[in-house]
Formats: structure tokens, sequence, C-alpha cells
């Protein structure tokens, strides 16, 4: 079980500090893909840094704690300033456009056995590497070329490897398949599956695409504005999401084969900078009320397991439709 | 009828490397599209990464010359060999739409200075007339001048930006904007609003438009006509609704199956995962051989021609082939 406790993380800029998480709060089973949607800017990178435990300059954790169930060697709970400790053993990180964040100098076996403690046998790690990436569908001998020698989508299923080959407890994935084509991603997509499947590990995946979020994840966080407005099982989240916001995130995209008209959500996102009262969402929000800009609505679990952030939730939004 | 768009025996070659291992890539390998209609039409141009799209693209704006081969426009040629319109005709013509608004505009000018220039250089007009000309672009997209006077770009959202650039290339009225991934850096609750856009001045200012994308659902929501490409070559060509609910070519079904939808979850067949290289860019025959279930011996020695289907579409497969004639 992973808990985060009441986050708030803040970029110092030079117009003073701005939340770019604030106030999330849920715990996640293990065992789960967790997959987590929202616009950009909302605050989805910087929850995987925050429990990622890379809270370097501008980026700091102002407030609240991370519990990733389990404790170190002196039986201490680990939390994000300690976690550190246990990167890519217990803990690993799929960054953004990772295809490019292999190093590009240096061959990859050695970026494998770059984070061995000093008196580990590489060689023998490096023989169940070349055994393991290819259950990956990638060649043992891709281990000895450089980054550029290999295509966008082996390098992708390398750092998929580099993530998954210590099997850590929990795996952080910020938008691995953006940058590929639909065929890859599926292939990459499928093969996190089953890694999963087999190791049982907890996968917080970024991104932006429903339509991924909807094959592949277990549970949905969906984020507006800093703030989680929405946490449930897939399935829930997809098929009677709760918060208006989900629903129209989830009816505007088209699909094929239906020929439906789609409307996009009107407005932006309020800015983080200013002060902000009431739902953050009631600006665009068509059921919104006085209530809405007056006072803030909290996660509460309006159905098991099933939280949203809105003071309609349950109750009046089933039966009103979303004007067209 | 009015030729839209069309491409004859349209071919690019990228030279990468030095002399010693020189690469050659054809990155569009004798494309031929071709658009009749007196109605505006929206013509979608979907395939993976390194299919020659945006290489189309560029070609059809002028922004590099083909090898061989020739793009007409609105009846005239406008790239390649026998293209004889000035710039000023041309950019009346064909106007582009980018993929990242926030690069499009620079940060250190305002975004009514871009939309005056282009009504002053391309429509020739002045003073009061280049501002009408403006105000009347902008409502076109749904806002006004008084919106985007005296602001810059980071003063805008994603989606409010790209309809700016939207209105920039009506000024000129042109018969068909080339629009390449205009939506794919903008968020999905605001994607919508750009992408009814296109269908809205379809109709009302009668604009046709190049819709480039790796987005199969976008495509189908708002095109007429659709063309797959794979690796410089065209797959698949014909009405969009058609093809996409009922995919011919190997290619096209495959990329079908790979989108992930709302609706229908994957099955977990087991995870075939080659990888290409610059060779098939040069590669004799039918270029998705190597990764087509059904190739065969004729695939890899000859390049499939188009087959023409019942529902007008064009096929470039030799099993597709065979079947038509056996029927």
């Amino acid at each position: 079980m992973i808990s985060l406790n009441e986050l708030v993380a803040t970029y110092t800029t030079v117009r003073g500090s701005v939340r770019a998480v604030d106030g999330v709060d849920l715990s996640i089973p293990e065992g789960n893909i967790v997959g987590i949607a929202g616009e950009s800017g909302c605050g989805k990178t910087t929850l995987l840094k925050v429990i990622y435990g890379d809270l370097t300059y501008p980026l700091a954790l102002e407030q609240g704690s991370v519990n990733y169930g389990f404790a170190d060697g002196a039986g201490r709970e680990v939390d994000s300033a300690s976690i550190q400790a246990y990167w890519f053993q217990r803990i690993s990180y799929i960054p953004q456009s990772s295809m490019s964040s292999l190093n590009p100098v240096i061959r990859i076996r050695k970026q494998f056995v770059d984070f061995l403690e000093p008196k580990a046998n590489k060689d023998d790690t490096l023989d169940r590497v070349r055994q393991f990436i290819q259950q990956l569908d990638l060649p043992p001998e891709a281990l000895d070329a450089y980054p550029h020698q290999l295509s966008g989508g082996m390098r992708q299923r390398m750092m998929v490897a580099l993530a998954t080959f210590f099997q850590p407890d929990i795996i952080l994935a910020d938008e691995p398949t953006t940058a590929l084509d639909v065929v890859v991603q599926k292939g990459i997509l499928l093969l996190l599956l089953k890694l999963q499947r087999q190791m049982g590990n907890t996968i917080l995946f970024v991104s932006h695409d429903m339509g991924v979020h909807y094959q592949i994840s277990h549970r949905m966080i969906i984020m507006y504005a800093a703030k989680v407005v929405e946490y449930g099982e897939s399935p829930d989240v997809f098929s009677a999401p709760l918060h208006p916001y989900t629903r129209m995130l989830i009816e505007s995209l088209p699909n094929i084969g239906d020929d439906h008209l789609r409307q996009g959500v009107s407005g932006r996102p309020p800015s983080l900078w200013d002060d902000l009262r009431g739902c953050r969402f009631a600006a665009r929000c068509p059921l919104a009320t006085e209530l809405c800009r007056q006072e803030e609505p909290p996660l509460v679990e309006h159905r098991p397991n099933h939280f949203a952030a809105c003071h309609y939730a349950g109750d009046v939004i089933p039966t009103l439709e979303l004007p067209a | 009828m009015k030729t839209i768009l069309k491409t004859d025996d349209l071919h690019k070659v990228y030279r990468l490397g030095g002399f010693i291992n020189r690469v050659r890539i054809n990155a569009l390998d004798k494309v031929n599209l071709h658009v009749q209609s007196d109605e505006p039409v929206i013509i979608s141009l979907v395939g993976e990464s390194g299919s020659g799209k945006t290489t189309l693209a560029k070609v059809m704006l002028r922004l590099i010359a083909p090898n061989d081969g020739q793009a007409i426009v609105n009846d005239q040629v406008v790239a390649g060999k026998g293209a004889k319109t000035d710039k000023k005709t041309f950019m009346s013509m064909v106007q582009p739409i980018f993929q990242n608004p926030f690069e499009a505009f620079s940060n250190y000018r305002t975004v009514d200075t871009y939309l005056l220039r282009t009504a002053m250089k391309v429509s020739g007009a002045k003073g009061a007339e280049a501002e009408d000309l403006v105000e009347e672009a902008l409502v076109a997209v749904g806002m006004r001048y008084a919106d985007v006077r005296g602001k810059y770009p980071n003063q805008f959202s994603g989606g409010e930006l790209q309809r700016v650039s939207v209105a920039r290339a009506l000024i000129p009225k042109p018969s068909i904007i080339i629009a390449d991934e205009p939506v794919s850096m903008i968020d999905a609750s605001l994607r919508m609003n750009v992408i009814n856009l296109f269908l809205k001045l379809k109709e009302g200012t009668r604009t046709s438009f190049l819709y480039i994308t790796h987005d199969l659902a976008t495509a189908y929501y708002i095109s007429d006509y659709i063309a797959v490409m794979y690796r410089g070559t065209i797959v698949e060509f014909g009405n969009a609704r058609a093809i996409l609910s009922d995919p011919q070519h190997p290619y096209t079904q495959l990329l079908l199956g790979s989108v992930a939808t709302m609706g229908q979850k994957w099955e977990e067949a087991d995870i075939a995962m080659q990888d290409m290289e610059a060779t098939e860019f040069v590669a004799e025959g039918c270029r998705f051989r190597h990764r087509c279930p059904l190739a065969e011996q004729i695939c890899a020695d000859v390049r499939p021609a188009a087959t023409l289907l019942p529902d007008g579409r064009e096929v470039y497969c030799h099993i597709v082939e065979r079947e038509m004639e056996r029927i």
C-alpha cells in the first residue's frame, strides 16, 4: 500500500512559489496499474516526481509525506526523503521521452550495472540481463550497442527492461509511449501488462490518452489544476464517472465507427498563480452553482472505492444531461 | 469537377550520410493521390512516423522541392514539374497550420501582427481593409479582434492559439489548408474544439483541408477521404468511412488494430515487434512485406500497383488484387 498524505509540492520561481500538487491525499493498494490522467500542467509529472523522491530545486515537498509500505534495514518506514537508497531496486522510473534518456556515449550494458553496489558481480548480473531482455523481444547483442544504434521502439523497451529488471515493488511511468507509433505503443503496453502480471508490482502510469488508460489501468486518478478530482476503479470511472470533468474528458473523444458529434470543453484551466477559490473546474463546468464557486469540494468516497471532488457527485449528476 | 488535390508520381529522395556510407531514403515514392470534387473536402493523411506524411505536406507547401512528379491544387500545378504559379498566388491558395502553435508564433511579437502582415502581404489589403479581413477571419474561428489585439502567445491556451493560427491561414481565403498534426500538442479536453472548427469551416468558408495526423479516431471523425501511408508509399486511399470501418490492406488492418480505443479491450495475442531499418525505404517490392502476415514471393519482387475496389478506394496490395480478379 502506497499512502500519499496531504501532499503539497511547490516550484520556486522568480515570482514566488507555485503549488503544482495541492493537497493530494489517497492510498494505492499493491499490485495495481494506476493511471493518472489530466491536462498538461495539472501536476501529473510533479506527483510522480514527489513519489519517486526526486525533490531537487526548484521542486520541494512543502507539506505531507509518502509511505511506500516497506521499512528500511533499521525498521523505520521509508518515506520520500529516504527512498533514494532504493531507486531501481524497489522503485523505478520510466521518464517522459525516455527514448532519449539513455546515455548516448556509453554502451547500454554499462547503464544496466550503473546502480549496482561496487562489490556486486557485474558479469553475473549482465548474464541475467541478457536472459531477461529476450522476454522483451530484444536480441542479447542489443546490450552491447550504443543507444543510437537501436530504433526508438527498442530504446523504449530497453528503458522498460531497465525499470523492471530488479523487479521493483513500484514502477513510475511518465508518458512512456507518447512519442511512439501506435503499433509499437500497443506492443510496449501489452509487454508492460504481461510483466506486471508476472511480478505483481504497482505501476503508476501517466498518460493523457484516455484510450491507453482504458486498455491497461486497473485504477484511475484524474487530476485537474493540481488537485485530484476523481479516483476509483477503472471500469467504474469509465462507465460511470462522477466528476463532470472526467465525463467531459471521456465524452469529448471520438471513436472509430461512432458518428456522434463530439464537443470539447470550453475555456481553459485556471492559472495556479491566481487566488483559487471554490471548485477549480467551476468556470468551465456546465453544472456549476454558486456553491461551487465559493466552496472547495473535498475528495469524498461516493461509492465503494470511488472518490470524487464534486459537490454534486453521486446524487445530482447522473440524472442531469450534459448540454451537447 | 474541380481538382482539389492531385499528386502525380510525386517522388522525393533524402540523401543521408557522407561520401562513402551514403543512404538514399525514398521519403515519397511515386505517390499518386487524386481528389476531385465541387464541394470542399477534408482529406486525412495518416501513417506512422517516417511514413512520409510531413514530407508530402512540405512538398505541397513548397518548402522542399520534389525530385520528380508534380502536385496540383485547385487545377493549378503548384510544385514539381511545370509549376509556374507565382508565390503570392500560391500563398493565397495553399496555407499551412503547424503542429505546435507556441513554436509557430514568436514569443516576442503580439499575435495580431502575424494576422495583419498576412492580410497586407498575401491579400494585398491596406490599413482598415486589412483589419476588416483579420476581423472576418477571427469571427470565422469564433474569436474577435479585440480578443487578440496586443496579446502575446503565452497569454493564450494551446487551443486558442491554434484557433488564431487557423484564422491567420484563412485570411487569404485559401482553397486548401494543410494542417500538419494540428491537435497533437493540444490537451484532450480542448482538442475537439479545433477539430470541430475544421468541420465548421468546411461548410462556412468552403475551405478544404489536408489533415495530417497519426490519430485515426479524429481522422475518422472529420475526413471525407483518407490516405494511409507506409514508408513513403500510399497503401490505401479512398473514402474515409469505408476504409476505417473495413480496411483492406494488411497494414491498415494492423494500424487500426493497434489504436488504443475505449470500448473494446485488446486481446493479449503474442506480441511481435520487429524493428525496421532504413533499408525498408529503398526496398523493391512491397515495403510492408517484412511485417505482413500474408506476404508471398511476388510481394518481394514486384511493387504492387493500385487496385480499384468497387467502393472507389485504391489498395496497393497483391493479395487484394488477386482477390478482386477472382470476383
